[in-house]
């Protein structure tokens, strides 16, 4: 049962509700390394990375220090008589938890692995202000999912995320040679096929994933 | 002079979305309705004016190395007064523009003006520079919504414009509408300036 209701979640986050066509997070990272296949499976590796580590991280965050939840650190070990209600502060904890994880991250990659590092690297320091991270974190709570939830929607949310880009970029290596009308080249050209690919997921919205 | 320019470029010369191509998320999220680009574009603009003008207060005491950090606390700040004061006063628009209002944090226009502008430059230049760069994003937005309001569903700010005999093409509400306007209208806009340079 527990298992199913993953697998529901994990295909719902890749497919019918896809970030980048159906909720439209990180469209400029999705626009901006589209166009070459290696660099977008790169970005797409770091995203998927980040996102799933980022949505273990601030669910945590939420539920111990933020949530008026009788689990509040503050509560327990501060002898307060209720539990403080700090969810206000969330946006502020979440973007700076966010950030200071890719830093980390960045230099544990360097440390650890250099080759993969030399990969990764320059896409790192661009996923902070990537809102696609940031709005996996407030899905999650917003959707009020367990621990294990968050992180498999986190995952499959970057799982989803690379799948665009890597669609998006196989097409716009072959539209490199297409003629295209010169005030079309460019970004425009690539709004309106992601248009075209937005439209063929709308056709995984019909799907009924239910128990 | 020089106030008026930097009050001005935001509107179509260094225009966030149609020119630099920054903040395209809640452009397209928000865009279904002319209502809805509104409240976004307002809500950016307010961030963006407030944090603009208190950088440009503490751009001398703020270390060069720790500064993107400190801008974006100042940044989230800001959204979240936002995000509190409305879904106070304006619980429906809070509902209908939903995770995107705490998402402002991470619009890159926000952030870049914080660091291309605000910065470097004192605090009436950096307001100026704030209310044109949020009136051209707002302007932008309106722009789609009222594009994708009229074709999508037939009406305008929630009034109907168009006679009862046209049939509204639902696609242009729904996301992949969003992605074929903005690449129209974006190729539109290279048009004009090609035509522009041709000419010249």
């Amino acid at each position: 049962m527990e298992f199913k209701a993953l697998m529901i979640i994990a295909l719902g986050a890749i497919f019918i509700n896809n970030f980048v066509f159906s909720r439209f997070l990180g469209i400029c990272p999705y626009i901006g390394v589209s166009r070459q296949l290696d660099s977008a499976v790169g970005m797409g590796a770091a995203v998927v990375f980040v996102m799933t580590l980022a949505s273990a991280v601030t669910w945590l965050i939420y539920e111990y220090l933020l949530a008026p939840s009788p689990a509040n650190i503050f509560f327990r070990f501060f002898a307060l008589t209720e539990p403080p209600d700090l969810t206000f502060l969330r946006t502020i904890a979440f973007i700076l938890v966010i950030a200071s994880l890719v830093q980390f991250v960045e230099m544990v990659i360097q440390k650890v692995s250099p080759s993969l590092y030399s990969s990764l690297g320059i896409y790192l320091p661009l996923i902070t202000t990537n809102c696609a991270i940031l709005g996996a974190a407030i899905l999650n709570i917003d959707e009020q999912y367990t621990f294990i939830e968050s992180v498999v929607h986190g995952l499959a949310a970057g799982v989803g995320f690379t799948l665009a880009l890597i669609l998006m970029a196989g097409i716009r290596e072959r539209l490199e040679l297409a003629e295209i009308p010169r005030s079309l080249q460019g970004i425009p050209i690539a709004f309106i096929m992601a248009g075209l690919m937005a439209m063929a997921f709308l056709g995984f919205s019909g799907l009924k994933l239910g128990m | 002079m020089s106030a008026w320019k930097e009050f001005s470029k935001g509107f179509y010369k260094q225009n966030p979305v149609f020119k630099q191509a920054l903040g395209l998320c809640p452009t397209l999220a928000v865009t279904s309705s002319v209502e809805n680009g509104l409240g976004m574009g307002l809500a950016a603009t307010f961030v963006l004016i407030c944090s603009n003008v208190l950088i440009s207060l503490i751009r001398k005491g703020v270390p060069n190395k720790i500064r993107i950090p400190v801008y974006i606390v100042v940044i989230a700040t800001f959204v979240t007064l936002v995000d509190l004061a409305m879904a106070g006063f304006m619980p429906d628009l809070h509902k209908s523009l939903g995770i995107f209002v705490p998402l402002i944090v991470v619009n890159c226009i926000i952030l870049g003006r914080a660091e291309a502008f605000a910065g470097k430059n004192n605090v009436g230049l950096s307001l100026l520079d704030g209310l044109g760069m949020g009136f051209g994003f707002t302007a932008a937005l309106c722009l789609l919504g009222a594009i994708r309001e009229v074709m999508g569903n037939g009406s305008l700010m929630g009034f109907p414009v168009l006679s009862a005999s046209f049939e509204p093409v639902l696609i242009m509400i729904l996301p992949p509408g969003a992605f074929l306007t903005i690449g129209f209208v974006l190729g539109f806009f290279n048009w004009l300036e090609n035509r522009k340079d041709a000419k010249r």
